[in-house]
């Protein structure tokens, strides 16, 4: 096992799927499909990342991104730091610009970010030395989540290319619906929103995804039923009237999935809202990869990771 | 009410009849077969089976039952005020043959069990048809969408905040937004709370001379002309509840050209009346949307002349003594008008304002469609929920007759021509007012 990154990904930092190519994509998917077995493995530690530090930078809180980069750079042998946005300075008033120069003076080398404001990881990239990684800013991109979906679906799938997904829910407010869709049109796939008219960006038909208010007619002949999670407060009269009308019209059942094809796989990238906008029944089913979706997202972590080495500062 | 002396299996054979067709326009003289609830036979040559009973109209008007989008029945919560079995009398013997019901009850109509409580209890109490209207918002409070889908499978026939005006404009976007996905119409009350403030009646000179904080005509305006912008924006599929003056219906015609999917009523009230009938305080007379100026008034019925006003409604709203029995500006507004629409009605008729087949377009076809019901129409296998009528009978209204609980009228002692001699309901004879 060579611990040598490949230079096949010609980007310093991983900020969204917007602007990747499709080898871009395959390159990475490739690059994590290595990395499964070695989370399988009793020994699980590699050396890419030796005497790096890798800072997580979470201004909002976030169990499974977080740990899930936090066990991918430790792997790779990188020192991780968590920042917690409770314990930072930003709580005392310090502007996104002040932490990431402070940050910047102490010379890490990968700082992974989560910021509840579109557009913040790319202003904080700005004005760093290292390698950011997106791990989410407000309704605009998550890619890792994107990439690790992706994976599932392509080791479950055999590929992506003439696949039909639909992406179910929340669309307006997920930056997951976001990366999934620009990745999974990349790389061939049929992408379909389907949510309430309220969920649905306004304008989004003309990025030229196909967009249904009826999950009858939205999960027909899919092969890949994505749901997105509900925020609690949009369940009760703002956006849905409640989430017993939300689970009855729009929360995946049984019954809603037998429209999609019979081998079709139920996908969500958690946290799972139980009875609003999945079924326990379908969410621990036989056609549910959501348990997998959880380990591919450090297999991908891990990869991206390896991929930005390639480009970090003193190379 | 006389005695059903017809076994309601038995065909009606309804002869020597003027018979209108407002969905087509059609007139002829001839007569209609009643069979199983439904128009079986119309026209100059209907053969008649042998155990039909025949009903001569003696050349009276057959016409389908009328439809009031807009009425306050007191149940649940107000049964001293009307009840569906009252209300369904008063609107037999007024020609309505169905009432769309308004939301603003106690407990509040937002939650699918009370929806399916007024079926079950109108097919129990009322003898003509109740279609409830459920809340647009959460207790008609305004701030949060009511469940559209699940309402509207238990069988709501429209959403409306009742006699409410959804002030939130982003609350109105985001329920016109989801109702489309429902194709669930949208009804609403176009008066800006706000603008009324303390008003109690039509802003101007009368307004001026009583001494009563006036309801500008804006207060209407600026509501309807957000709501215009809201629909283009969200495609969805809106009726204002009534509209009173003639900015209004500007708006209307402007919003109908551009092909935005609008229609829009008006009260009986606001075409037969105007705000001098207020007079020496009369309570009876405080309305929501207030009674216009005559100018006001006119505009409405030309534009119920030209089809921009799609619908007539009675506005039924009955208030008791305790509500109305007080000081102008602090009584309850409304007026009872189930059973004085159709005679109201024919006040514009007999002025040569508008004519006939109009007038029931407005009260019949036009709401059913609007409702997309089968009702409104004369056709075969359309519901028999159909009325004869003298549209020349006069009479002089005496609110001791009047079969609704409360006696708000504001037409008392008015003289009035046409009454309504037979009305059926699914076929069955549910009000007869000929000579026993």
């Amino acid at each position: 096992m060579s611990d040598t990154p490949r230079s096949v990904f010609p980007h310093r930092h991983l900020l969204g799927i917007a602007g990747l190519s499709a080898p871009d994509l395959t390159a990475l998917l490739d690059l994590a499909e290595a990395q499964v077995e070695v989370s399988r493995q009793v020994e699980k530690k590699k050396s890419t990342l030796r005497g790096r530090t890798q800072i997580n930078l979470f201004f909002e809180p976030s169990t499974r991104t977080q740990s899930s980069f936090e066990i991918a750079g430790k792997r790779l042998g990188a020192d991780v730091m968590n920042m917690s946005v409770a314990s930072s300075s930003v709580k005392k008033g310090e502007t996104l610009i002040d932490t990431a120069a402070t940050l910047n003076a102490m010379r890490p080398d990968l700082i992974i970010v989560r910021h509840h404001a579109a557009g913040a990881v790319h202003l904080l990239a700005q004005k760093v030395d290292c390698s950011v990684v997106n791990a989410g800013d407000g309704a605009h991109e998550h890619p890792t989540q994107a990439l690790l979906d992706a994976l599932t679906i392509r080791r479950n799938k055999g590929g992506i290319a003439g696949l039909t997904v639909a992406i179910c829910g929340d669309i307006v407010h997920s930056r997951v619906a976001r990366s999934n869709m620009l990745l999974l049109a990349t790389l061939g796939a049929r992408v379909r929103l389907v949510a309430p008219s309220t969920l649905l960006p306004p304008g989004i038909e003309a990025l030229g995804f196909e967009t249904f208010t009826d999950m009858r007619r939205g999960l027909e002949g899919a092969d890949i039923v994505m749901m997105l999670r509900l925020q609690r407060e949009r369940m009760n009269g703002s956006f849905v009237p409640s989430t017993k009308e939300y689970f009855r019209f729009y929360g995946l059942d049984q019954e809603k999935l037998g429209y999609a094809k019979p081998d079709a796989f139920v996908m969500h990238p958690g946290p799972m809202n139980r009875g609003v906008e999945i079924s326990s029944e379908v969410a621990d089913g036989a056609q549910s990869l959501i348990r997998e979706q959880v380990e591919m997202g450090v297999a991908v972590r891990m990869a991206v990771l390896e991929a930005l080495a390639s480009h970090l500062p003193n190379r | 009410m006389t005695e059903f002396a017809m076994t309601p299996d038995r065909p009606i054979l309804l002869t020597n009849a003027r018979l209108i067709d407002p969905a087509t326009g059609r007139e002829e003289r001839g007569s209609l077969l009643v069979r199983d609830g439904l128009i079986a036979d119309l026209g100059n040559a209907v053969a008649a089976p042998d155990d039909a009973q025949a009903v001569n109209c003696g050349g009276q008007v057959l016409a389908p039952g009328l439809i009031d989008m807009r009425a306050f029945l007191g149940e649940p919560g107000a049964a001293h005020r009307e009840t569906l079995k009252s209300a369904g009398e008063a609107a037999a013997a007024g020609g309505v043959t169905t009432i769309v019901s308004m939301p603003d009850t106690n407990p509040v109509v937002d939650d699918p069990a009370i929806v399916d409580f007024l079926y079950r209890r109108a097919r129990d109490t009322s003898i003509v048809n109740v279609l409830p209207a459920a809340a647009l918002t959460k207790g008609l409070l305004g701030v949060e969408m009511a469940e559209i889908g699940l309402l509207r499978e238990a069988g709501a026939v429209a959403f409306t905040d009742g006699a409410r005006s959804v002030t939130n404009a982003q609350v109105m976007r985001r329920a016109l937004t989801y109702a489309r996905d429902f194709d669930a119409l949208i009804v609403h009350h176009v008066e800006d709370p706000d603008l009324v403030g303390q008003g109690v009646m039509n802003e101007g000179e009368f307004a001026a001379r009583l001494g009563l904080p006036g309801i500008p005509r804006e207060a209407e305006t600026v509501m309807l002309e957000r709501d215009m912008r809201l629909v283009r924006l969200t495609g969805g599929r809106y009726h204002a509840a009534m509209i009173s003056c003639a900015d209004s219906a500007d708006i209307i015609r402007a919003a109908k050209k551009q092909g935005l999917r609008v229609t829009c009523g008006v009260s009986i009230n606001n075409l037969a009346l105007n705000e001098n009938d207020i007079g020496d305080y009369r309570t009876f007379f405080k309305l929501s949307p207030p009674l216009r100026h005559e100018d006001d008034r006119q505009a409405m019925i030309a534009a119920l002349a030209d089809g921009t006003i799609d619908v007539i409604v009675s506005d039924h709203n009955p208030q008791d003594v305790e509500t109305k029995r007080l000081p102008f500006a602090e009584a309850e507004d409304g007026a009872v008008g189930l059973e004085t629409l159709l005679s109201a009605g024919l006040r514009l008729v007999h002025a040569d304002l508008i004519p006939l087949p109009r007038l029931l377009q407005a009260l019949s076809s036009q709401p059913a469609e609007i409702l997309g019901l089968a009702a409104g129409r004369l056709a075969r296998g359309a519901p028999a929920d159909l009325i004869v009528f003298d549209p020349d009978a006069p009479y002089v209204l005496d609110k001791r007759d009047l079969r609704s609980l409360s006696k708000n009228t504001p037409f008392e002692e008015a003289r009035l021509e046409g009454q309504v001699t037979l009305t059926l309901v699914a076929g069955r004879i549910v009000f007869d007012r000929r000579p026993t």
